[in-house]
């Protein structure tokens, strides 16, 4: 019968059981080394860039126009995997060696600074011209309007999309595997070439990618609540 | 107090001011009248330099803006102290409670200490009438109220001139009376303003001369009893009879 393929033999239950126990503390100890700390840096460093690259899309100065244009283009334009193995295998031949991890950071960081500028970019323009005359009129400098009236409400309204370029993120980094990064879905890999349970440890570490994913967006939930207490509902 | 001569501006092949020459005295109070489309918004915006005019110059007090030169960014900053704008539509911050409004250009641009900063506020924000509301966002304020919270963001700034945009225009009927009330306690304390609106009683009551504009040109100024009873031009008349 069909059903008998599901059947469940007790014997390799346990062995499945044992397995994923085994295997869950070098899994968690990937993501606390590397998958997060990478998520984390790269995105800060990501969202750095992003303010610059909105700001400069904005700026009427053309040459800081085209930059920021290229630099979108280009990282768009090309698969992320594509990039990272340019920076750590490209680079690598022709003598730029850079370790793995800081490839990563700076792959990951490019291509948020990327995606989050149009985020910050669209979001700089919802606030209404008003909020810079009103600045403008306090006798506010240009980088005192951004910061003190400007980037604090587009803060508000960049939370949810922002969110989901991190939480992209922290899935995009199992990519990292392929630039040896020993980060949490290359130590699934690792395991399941030892014992050949391939089905149940990715499907581990696809759980562990759900439940930090879902603790983030709880996160999201509070950022948006704590910023919500300056605007009507 | 302020001078205005020749002044033009244009919006690509729009001529929006054709021209303004004005003089106002120190205490006066100035309301500007006209159709839509007339420029006296556009007027009060340039002597904010919200608007950069095309030619011609302004002085306010001891600070001349000539716009047929280029003007350094530092006397723009200079010229821009001697006057504040109270907006059509409010623009307070909505991220910032009332008083963090208040306090906003004096402790950041005029680098007073917060704690002066914050008594000089709180006693304007009394003198509007908002004592009790200090530590409410903007949204939690009806437009009266929020409207004055500009007048007293706008008193803060200690400028020689109060700029008042159309100050009534985005309230509700049973809430102009409050803001009126606040401008027409300033007009009796001596400040300087220049007032665009279409409240006609307030002009009435509080103007120490009315100026009429249409197409971009003064076309009348006198005293309000003289504007609103015995106009000299056919254009004012033809603007107050459609009022009516």
């Amino acid at each position: 019968m069909f059903w008998n393929s599901f059947s469940v033999d007790p014997e390799k239950m346990e062995r499945y059981l044992d397995i994923a126990q085994s295997s869950l503390q070098p899994l968690l100890e990937g993501a606390v080394v590397y998958t997060l700390p990478l998520s984390l840096i790269s995105f800060i460093l990501g969202l750095a860039l992003a303010v610059l690259t909105a700001l400069a899309r904005i700026s009427t100065v053309k040459p800081f126009q085209w930059i920021a244009r290229f630099y979108v283009s280009a990282i768009r334009g090309t698969p992320l995997l594509v990039q990272l193995f340019i920076l750590f295998y490209g680079l690598g031949s022709v003598g730029i060696v850079i370790d793995p991890f800081p490839a990563a950071v700076i792959g990951f960081s490019l291509n948020v600074g990327a995606y989050a500028s149009e985020v910050i970019r669209a979001a700089i323009l919802s606030i209404p011209k008003g909020q810079w005359e009103a600045a403008h009129m306090i006798g506010m400098s240009y980088s005192q309007t951004l910061k003190r009236v400007i980037l604090p409400q587009a803060t508000r309204v960049s939370i949810p999309p922002l969110s989901n370029t991190f939480i992209s993120l922290v899935k995009d980094t199992s990519l990292a595997s392929l630039i040896l990064v020993t980060e949490m879905f290359r130590r699934a890999q690792e395991i399941a070439a030892t014992n050949y349970e391939v089905l149940l440890l990715y499907t581990e570490v696809a759980i562990i990618y759900w439940i930090i994913c879902f603790f983030l967006s709880l996160i999201q939930g509070r950022l948006e609540h704590r910023f919500d207490r300056y605007v009507s509902r | 107090m302020i001078s205005i001569n020749g002044l033009h501006k244009q919006f690509g092949d729009l001529e929006v001011l054709k021209g303004i020459d004005l003089q106002i005295n120190k205490g006066e109070v100035i309301v500007v009248i006209g159709p839509s489309g007339s420029g006296k918004t556009t007027l009060l915006r340039c002597l904010n330099i919200l608007e950069v005019p095309t030619s011609g110059s302004i002085t306010i007090d001891d600070q001349t803006a000539d716009f047929s030169k280029s003007l350094p960014k530092r006397s723009i900053d200079l010229f821009r102290k001697k006057s504040a704008m109270v907006f059509q539509h409010y623009n307070l911050f909505p991220h910032m409670t009332a008083i963090q409004n208040v306090m906003e250009g004096p402790v950041i641009v005029k680098k007073l200490s917060k704690a002066e900063a914050r008594k000089k506020a709180e006693q304007l924000l009394i003198k509007v009438g908002l004592g009790d509301k200090l530590d409410f966002y903007p949204h939690q304020l009806s437009g009266g109220q929020q409207q004055r919270v500009g007048i007293a963001r706008a008193l803060a700034l200690e400028p020689k001139v109060m700029l008042f945009d159309e100050p009534t225009s985005a309230l509700d009927p049973e809430l102009v009376g409050e803001v009126l009330q606040v401008m027409k306690d300033l007009a009796g304390e001596g400040i300087t303003m220049v007032v665009v609106t279409h409240e006609m009683r307030f002009a009435n009551d509080v103007a120490d001369e009315v100026i009429f504009m249409d197409q971009g040109k003064i076309i009348e100024r006198s005293k309000p009893v003289d504007m609103f009873t015995n106009p000299k031009e056919e254009r004012t008349k033809q603007f107050l009879n459609l009022l009516q």
